[in-house]
């Protein structure tokens, strides 16, 4: 496939709903065809803003947006021919399933019998055939759900746009359909622009994840990239657990860097300092360090068990290291016994470069 | 056997039902004396009036208790030709004791009711009675006046005999029962009511049709405005609401009569000739005008609590699919609403067609309504059971018309709030 790198395209977007406030700033996107992208972030953050722009409910203050390389802020919501998911489904409530699914074609002015295969396709891809004649409110959340889903491809689309479509699910139906529409998004290959706030949603689903904060993308990249490899420490923060340690670095050779803590000093991968004395964040993920490890580590600090959390398939210990009280540690359930018991001191090794100094926050 | 292993045991080996009754119980007087209230209220200002009113309508005993010897000695008269010495004899019986209770009055006012022209002839009869000699009253009665020789006005006598009525829904139709007993209709010049159904309906249903296209743009408004302005609009709307009707009527009179505001606006812009004023009140316009702008809040408020229920993702999902702004609110919004234009349409027409203060101050002839006709009756012609059949003929007209609605619509589809 022939995809297009910049199918869509943010182009120094701006928005503003007051003139005083910019909820999106000098936004910079490109999404690639047939990509499941997620705009991830906390609420408030701009991401479903951006949404909406792409929809057409929202107008940029500033900047254009293109589709296929045509510029869409003048082209009004009806005439984008993008599907859209909305957060409470929004299907039309006096409406069979059926009637819900015809709509798109309807308007489209497409004959029935091609309409009617077109919907049997779409209902059997959410698995919801012989659901035809039912009302929304005869369905169950999930059901509705698929039904949205279904509708908005039902006109194939080449965009689909998902504004937290499971928010309103319990949480094992909505990691089951996070399957779901990975599944269909991969059998049959449409853009989607994906909005959550779930980051574990995000990690699950998409080719490429944008971290919203603040209206701008802190970080767009894979998800494993996004989880190893955070560029700053709000990213650090949002995406999965997160040890931060806060302080000053003192040395600076040879890709690695020494951070003065307020009574230690620990080594750590230098990625947004560039030279001594600056203030840094370094960031650990929970499952890079380990208790009394087998290899040689350059970092091996002895820490306090302040609590023990059984959590099924692992245990959490949180544990008092180098002055930070909430330095949270995972250990899996196997059988390797380790001496994990309140008030223990033990020791705990990371690899610096696991540790990333980030900028202070 | 068997029905002692169906039946369920408490742990105390009471049965369970009479165990749930005997729990529920305290609960269900409770709510009862909750209810009592209310209960006694509605039997008394509502069920009661209702039923006396009725009543009202089809009683006709007061005729049947002035001559009960009459009408026992007209049960064997065929009506064809004057009735014989036994009914006249009855019928002076009758009459002197009447005169002697001073309630002859009362009988000629009855019988005119039945048929013109016996006010003056009981008149005449009272005074010449007087002087009547024992035996053969059929003769000296028939000298008084030459009506009391004339068949008909037995017959109408006749016809009062029985203690309860429809003439009075015949009246409120304009039709009566004839001579011979026949349901027809009173000539064209006379009827009077008719017409006024007639534009009852037309002016209730043309309100109606009014305050839904203002309503509807208004309740739209109030229900996407954001809070601040949508709370201002909204006292805009009740605003008319708690202020009384005469007085809005009152400024509807100073605003539409000829030398009012609106037609010196209308003179002002150029509109009108300053000479040729139009007649905007007591007529039709002026019941329209100030019954839609009265009835206006009663449509504005169920169309705003089913507008504000109404998610706005849907029209943009209406649009999101492809839909034109118009046919995402035609085929999405619109459809929604109904309950809300159910309930206020239903809410004005019912309120419209019984209005009364409005219609009477600005109506003038050709703007007044059945329930001005109610009133008059009540009021002026003491005819109080013919304003009752009429009352009642117009809550009926009501029940159908809500009937009708609940089989096109479903009276479950509406929503008030």
């Amino acid at each position: 496939m022939a995809s297009k790198k910049d199918f869509v395209k943010f182009d120094k977007v701006d928005k503003s709903y007051d003139g005083k406030v910019l909820v999106v700033k000098d936004l910079q996107l490109d999404i690639a065809e047939g990509e499941f992208i997620t705009m991830l972030g906390p609420s408030g953050s701009g991401k479903t803003t951006c949404l909406m722009m792409l929809a057409g409910f929202e107008t940029p203050t500033n900047g254009e947006i293109y589709l296929d390389s045509k510029a869409i802020s003048s082209i009004p919501p009806h005439k984008r021919g993008i599907g859209m998911v909305f957060q409470n489904y929004a299907l039309f409530p006096h409406m069979t399933v059926y009637e819900n699914l015809a709509f798109p074609l309807r308007v489209r002015k497409i004959p029935k019998d091609e309409a009617d295969k077109k919907i049997d396709k779409a209902l059997s891809m959410v698995s919801l055939q012989g659901f035809a004649a039912r009302m929304p409110g005869q369905l169950s959340g999930g059901q509705q759900q698929r039904v949205a889903v279904a509708r908005s491809l039902v006109f194939d689309p080449q965009l689909v746009l998902m504004d937290e479509p499971l928010g309103a699910l319990d949480k094992n139906l909505r990691e089951s359909m996070q399957y779901e529409i990975k599944h269909i998004h991969e059998s049959i290959g449409v853009t989607v622009v994906y909005v959550t706030h779930d980051q574990s949603e995000a990690l699950t689903m998409s080719n490429r994840i944008a971290v919203f904060n603040d209206g701008k993308v802190q970080q767009l990249s894979s998800p494993d990239e996004l989880y190893e490899k955070p560029v700053n420490s709000f990213v650090a923060e949002f995406i999965g657990e997160n040890n931060t340690f806060g302080g000053e670095v003192s040395d600076i050779s040879g890709g690695k860097c020494k951070v003065k803590l307020a009574n230690a000093e620990i080594l750590a991968n230098p990625i947004s300092v560039k030279g001594k004395g600056e203030r840094t964040t370094v960031s650990l993920r929970p499952e890079r360090a380990l208790i009394n490890p087998s290899t040689k580590m350059d970092n091996l600090h002895k820490g306090k068990i302040e609590e023990v959390i059984y959590h099924g398939d692992h245990t959490r210990v949180r544990i008092n290291l180098l002055g930070n009280p909430e330095f949270i540690l995972k250990v899996p359930n196997s059988s390797s016994n380790l001496d994990i018991k309140l008030g223990n001191e033990i020791n705990i090794g990371w690899n610096s470069d696991d540790a990333r100094a980030l900028d202070p926050k | 056997m068997s029905s002692e292993i169906k039946q369920i045991l408490t742990t105390d080996g009471i049965p369970l039902e009479v165990s749930l009754k005997k729990a529920e119980r305290k609960n269900k007087i409770k709510a009862f004396l909750l209810v009592a209230p209310l209960l006694l209220f509605l039997i008394i200002t509502y069920v009661f009036p209702i039923g006396d009113m009725l009543f009202r309508s089809i009683d006709d005993k007061m005729v049947t208790q002035m001559l009960p010897k009459t009408f026992k000695a007209m049960e064997n008269w065929d009506g064809q030709e004057l009735p014989d010495e036994e009914v006249f004899a009855a019928f002076h019986e009758d009459f002197i004791k009447l005169v002697e209770d001073k309630r002859e009055g009362k009988l000629s006012t009855q019988l005119n009711y039945t048929k013109n022209g016996f006010k003056s002839i009981i008149k005449k009869l009272r005074r010449a009675s007087k002087k009547f000699e024992e035996g053969n009253y059929k003769e000296q009665i028939m000298a008084v006046h030459k009506r009391w020789a004339d068949v008909e006005y037995w017959r109408a006598i006749q016809r009062r005999a029985p203690e309860f009525t429809g003439q009075k829904y015949l009246k409120g139709m304009d039709m009566y029962v004839n001579e011979e007993g026949k349901i027809v209709s009173v000539e064209e010049d006379r009827r009077i009511h008719r017409v006024l159904w007639l534009r009852t309906l037309e002016i209730a249903f043309f309100v109606t049709v009014f305050c839904f296209l203002m309503a509807y743009p208004i309740a739209h408004l109030l229900a996407t405005l954001p809070m601040k302005y949508s709370n201002l609009l909204m006292i805009c709307v009740l605003l008319p609401f708690w202020t009384s009707l005469l007085v809005r009527t009152a400024s509807w009179m100073i605003l539409l009569q000829q030398q009012g505001i609106v037609n010196d606006f209308f003179v002002g812009i150029g509109l009108v000739a300053d000479d040729n004023r139009p007649e905007m009140m007591y007529n039709k316009t002026g019941s329209y005008v100030a019954m839609t702008q009265i009835l206006l809040p009663f449509m504005v408020l169920p169309l705003y609590s089913v507008m504000k229920t109404i998610s706005p993702s849907l029209m943009r999902a209406g649009k999101s699919l492809g839909g034109t702004p118009f046919v995402a609110f035609w085929k999405v919004y619109f459809p929604l609403t109904i309950p809300g234009i159910g309930a206020g349409c239903l809410l004005v027409f019912i309120l419209a067609i019984g209005y009364y203060i409005t219609p009477a101050l600005v109506g003038g002839a050709s703007g007044t309504l059945i329930s001005n006709q109610i009133a008059f009756h009540m009021k002026s012609t003491l005819d109080w059971s013919f304003a009752s059949a009429m009352g009642l003929m117009l809550l009926s007209g009501v029940l159908v018309i809500y009937w009708l609605y609940n089989k096109i619509v479903g009276i479950d589809n509406i929503k008030l709030g």
